[in-house]
Formats: C-alpha cells, sequence, structure tokens
C-alpha cells in the first residue's frame, strides 16, 4: 500500500490505485481523482451519485452496484455510463473513494 | 489534467478495449436465462461489446408473452437436491403437478432476495447499458411469431449471416 499526499490530504491506495480508507475522502480529492480518468468536471448529476454512494457504503459497509444505485438512486443505466463512460462501477467507486464493488449485478 | 503528485497513480481502466461478447441464448428456462443475462451485465461492466442473440426456446427470454413467466423444471435435472441439503430430488416427485411452479417460485424468491432483477427488468438494464438483442430469424419463422412478439429492447430480427458478421472476432457463449 502507498501513501500520496492529494490537496494537501494524505491519502493511501492500493496496489490498484483504489483509495483505502474512505474517512481519507473529500470533494476536493473527488475532483481529482476523477480528472485523472478523464471526467473533468464533475456535474451535480455526477455528485448526485458519489454521495449516494459514499451514504449507502457507510451503511451497508460495501459499495453499491449500478443496479443498486439505479433503483436505490433512481439514476438511470443510461445515464450512469454517460457519467461514468466505460467502466460506470468502477470508476465511481473510485471516485467516491471507495473500493470496487462486490456484487455481479 | 492537474499534475498528478509523486507516488500516485491511476488504476488501469483500460478504456480502449475492443473486446466484443456474443451470448447465444438457445433456453428459455429461468436457470438459463439468468446466467447469460449475469454474463452479459457483467460485460457492459468491464467495457465490453456485448450481443445477445435469442434463438429457439431461448426467444421465450424475449417475448413479450412468456418473459415475465419462465419457469425452471426439477424433471431430468439432477442437481436440484431438496431443502438446502445434499439430497437430490427423486424424479418421481418431479413430475407431480405443481412441482414446477413451486421451484421456480423458489429460485425467483432466491433471486429477487440477492437484489437481482426479473428477468424483463434485467432485459431492460443491460438493453440502457449498450446490450444489443437479436431474435433468430430462422426460429422466428419456425413459430410463427414476428417482431412485435417481442420486447422493446430486441433491436431486430436477423438471419445466421448478420449474426456472424455482427460477431465476427468475439468471444462466443452458447447457453
Amino acid at each position: 500500500m502507498a501513501s500520496v499526499t492529494i490537496a494537501g490530504q494524505e491519502v493511501h491506495i492500493n496496489e490498484e490505485g483504489f483509495m483505502t480508507d474512505p474517512s481519507e475522502w473529500n470533494e476536493e480529492i473527488a475532483r481529482f481523482l476523477a480528472r485523472q480518468i478523464g471526467i473533468d468536471e464533475l456535474t451535480e448529476d455526477h455528485w448526485a451519485v458519489i454521495r449516494f454512494l459514499r451514504a449507502d457504503f457507510a451503511e451497508q459497509g460495501e459499495t453499491a452496484t449500478l443496479r443498486r444505485v439505479s433503483t436505490s438512486a433512481g439514476v438511470p443505466t443510461k445515464q450512469l455510463y454517460e457519467l461514468f463512460p466505460n467502466k460506470p462501477a468502477r470508476k465511481m467507486a473510485y471516485v467516491s473513494g471507495l473500493p470496487k464493488p462486490k456484487g455481479c449485478v | 489534467m492537474t499534475t498528478a503528485p509523486e507516488g500516485f497513480f491511476t488504476p488501469d481502466f483500460d478504456d480502449s478495449t475492443d473486446r466484443k461478447l456474443c451470448i447465444i441464448c438457445s433456453k428459455g428456462t429461468l436457470d438459463m436465462a439468468y446466467p447469460a443475462l449475469i454474463m452479459a451485465n457483467g460485460a457492459l461492466e468491464e467495457g465490453i461489446e456485448v450481443h445477445l442473440f435469442f434463438t429457439f426456446w431461448g426467444l421465450d427470454i424475449i417475448r413479450k408473452k412468456t418473459v415475465d413467466k419462465l419457469t425452471v423444471t426439477p424433471v431430468g435435472n439432477t442437481a436440484m437436491r431438496m431443502g438446502g441439503t445434499s439430497l437430490a430430488m427423486p424424479q418421481l416427485l418431479g413430475v407431480l403437478p405443481g412441482m414446477s411452479s413451486m421451484a421456480s417460485w423458489m429460485m425467483k424468491r432466491k433471486i429477487a432476495g440477492i437484489d437481482i432483477p426479473t428477468v424483463h427488468e434485467f432485459i431492460t438494464h443491460v438493453a440502457d447499458a449498450g446490450a444489443h438483442l437479436w431474435a433468430c430469424k430462422a426460429s422466428v419463422d419456425m413459430m410463427g411469431l414476428s417482431g412485435g412478439d417481442f420486447v422493446d429492447e430486441v433491436e431486430e430480427t436477423i438471419n445466421v449471416a448478420r449474426f456472424l458478421k455482427l460477431s465476427e472476432g468475439a468471444q462466443m457463449l452458447f447457453v
């Protein structure tokens, strides 16, 4: 596990590059992580997903799958693919400072 | 792009993948529909292009009349166990009236219990995620069906030649 400093905050990342401690995350870090993977601006729609993921993780102890985000947060699947292109499940978790979702659906 | 701090690296999201997965769905039972849909969904989440080709009994998965009525039967299924034990269900029990309905009800309940959508919802979900759904022309003709018999997510009825063309270079799964 490596530690890096992002926006003045020390952050731990695993061998894949995902943050390992959700409590080290903040919105400035989210903006930075998003830019690194080609999402230049986080819109209100992005934030709605990120906030849901963070709150849901705090409650459930695991990262929500796309299906869960679409049914529980009411964000349509199509929109998730537009907001976080190609690999939405992993990318939204990454930007939110959470582990990759474990569920299949 | 902001300069990354020392030691920072991004995960390899491999956005440039040109992988393509084609799944031929030839059976119309619950236990044949779900593996294909779950695999398709997983592939889509990995950025893989997905095509589902429904043929023969697989057409039941996309027919408006049957999509919500798929079943699973204990008959001829030696993997069907009784009540979570390792005891195989006697085949003679499987043929009793109501056994298939009961097995189907149980499977649907278990699936819903782990938050996996119904087959119809799942079809909508994978189509929204970019999957392409095709009906097989020979089967459609054989069964006397037409495009209007299928759920809206099905793009078109195509023949084998077209399917082979669009599946060129793809990884193929026959379910």
